[in-house]
């Protein structure tokens, strides 16, 4: 076998290394049974579950439909990127891909683009079942518009969150961590609605970035224009951001 | 032709722990440079520096006269970590695509994994591989790219006889090809065959660096070379 070894090292060009990248880390994740039943089954089942018996809590399909599409920005953000770049860490993955043409900042933008995807993925799916169950959102664009920024901006900070919760504990403290996050957050203001809690509780729940999501989402489903839960988002990216970067290792 | 490797005074505290302390060392194209030392030494976080997961506290550190983790950088290199570097789910086939589809120009992955016998369990996910079968897969993905300097740690830690012998050929072609080699080993019989210049580091310092012939005029043996510059006193 005469393979050639004289150096002729080219990068690909940017473009391609960060799709190559991000369609690598969501074919590993989309193959993964356990983040497939986290990433669809369990949104399914709350849609499903809120229409046939939400009225009894006081969670009217209009509300839970929207709020179903925030469980999946905040699973996918937060908790299956936190479990894999945790499990990253561990087995240098991180190390040897660093040292890759694709570097440090490729490996965070693939990782955000394969989020992005998957999310996007799961928000079509959801919408469309939730639509055949008889949702019915309104099709004012404002609302929609800044429904959308929000959306984004909140899914950066979930990301910046899973992003310093995985580069700085243990994978295995990580895997408990991110799971105990997804079950705590999808209460607090996700899929109920932060004006269902107590007024002494509403103002700290406000300034939850799930609260946020969750509410955005619900006031874009009801043609409302709501400003607030962005800026929530927003400082929640700024301070997760700065967070990460200062925190996040490479290696375990 | 700048040095392909040229690290001078670096030093790199981990809070009270000194992780490298002052070590300074070059490597050039065509010739593999041993780093030995016993565990702890700081050969790892030295390599860890090269390809920027570590930043010196102090000190200058340039691959082919670029800093390291820079974009130039990057793409000289070929890294071959210590242990696994792979996703446990993944197939060697599928690992070495993603790694080659990096590149503009890579080695044939087809031909890559022949030649290092991964062809035979190409499809087997990785975290069911033998030891030895993850390290051909590892060292695979450091060639991939047709690096000008490759980083070896501990390449052949866990291999049999047999598979020790052909990575040992495999590196020699490597170099004779003109690609500067850095490896990290605890065998000294590895570095005695392979290498063109040895460094022995202890507690982040390169304690004795030349060619194996000389290192064994000056020590006796490689091994004593060793022992000796890596005793606590030194």
């Amino acid at each position: 076998m005469t393979l050639d070894f004289t150096p002729r090292p080219a990068a690909a060009s940017r473009r391609r290394q960060i799709w190559q990248h991000a369609k690598m880390e969501s074919g590993l994740i989309l193959r993964n049974g356990e983040q497939l039943i986290l990433a669809v089954v369990f949104p399914l089942a709350i849609l499903v579950g809120g229409k046939l018996w939400g009225d009894r809590f006081g969670l009217g399909f209009q509300a839970l439909a929207p709020s179903v599409l925030g469980v999946v920005l905040w699973s996918s953000g937060l908790t299956t990127l936190a479990i894999a770049t945790g499990f990253e860490r561990r087995y240098n993955v991180l190390e040897r891909i660093a040292a890759t043409p694709l570097g440090k900042e490729g490996i965070l933008l693939g990782k955000g683009l394969s989020i992005a995807m998957i999310t996007l993925g799961q928000v079509a799916v959801l919408a469309v079942v939730g639509l055949a169950m008889g949702w019915q959102p309104s099709t004012a664009p404002l609302p929609w518009l800044i429904t959308g920024v929000t959306c984004v901006v909140g899914l950066a900070a979930f990301i910046a969150l899973g992003l310093a919760i995985a580069g700085s504990l243990r994978p295995e403290t990580t895997l408990a961590l991110a799971n105990l996050l997804f079950l705590v957050g999808v209460p607090l203001g996700i899929v109920v609605p932060v004006a269902s809690y107590p007024a002494w509780a509403q103002p700290v729940v406000n300034a939850l970035p799930t609260a946020a999501v969750g509410e955005s989402l619900r006031a874009g489903g009801a043609g409302l224009v709501e400003w607030l839960p962005l800026l929530v988002v927003a400082c929640w990216a700024l301070a997760a951001t700065v967070l990460a970067r200062k925190v996040f290792q490479w290696t375990s | 032709m700048p040095l392909a490797l040229e690290a001078r005074d670096l030093r790199l505290s981990f809070g009270s722990k000194r992780a490298l302390d002052g070590l300074s060392l070059t490597a050039e194209a065509g010739r593999v440079t041993a780093l030995l030392g016993p565990n702890g030494a700081g050969k790892t976080t030295f390599i860890r520096c090269c390809t920027a997961l570590l930043a010196p506290d102090s000190g200058s550190l340039s691959i082919f006269g670029h800093e390291p983790g820079s974009e130039q950088a990057r793409v000289l290199v070929g890294l071959m970590p210590q242990a696994t570097g792979a996703w446990a789910s993944t197939t060697p086939a599928r690992l070495l695509r993603y790694l080659a589809s990096l590149y503009a120009d890579p080695q044939p992955v087809d031909d890559l994994m022949r030649l290092l016998g991964i062809d035979e369990y190409a499809s087997t996910p990785y975290r069911r591989l033998s030891g030895g079968q993850q390290q051909a897969v590892n060292l695979a993905g450091a060639l991939v790219g047709r690096p000008s300097l490759l980083f070896l740690d501990e390449p052949t830690a866990g291999l049999d006889p047999r598979a020790r012998k052909q990575t040992w050929q495999l590196i020699s072609r490597i170099r004779d090809a003109g690609v500067a080699v850095l490896l990290t080993t605890h065998n000294m019989a590895e570095a005695e065959e392979l290498s063109d210049d040895v460094s022995i580091i202890h507690r982040g310092r390169v304690r004795a660096a030349g060619a194996v012939a000389e290192l064994v005029d000056r020590f006796g043996t490689l091994e004593d070379a060793f022992l000796a510059c890596t005793e606590d006193a030194a």
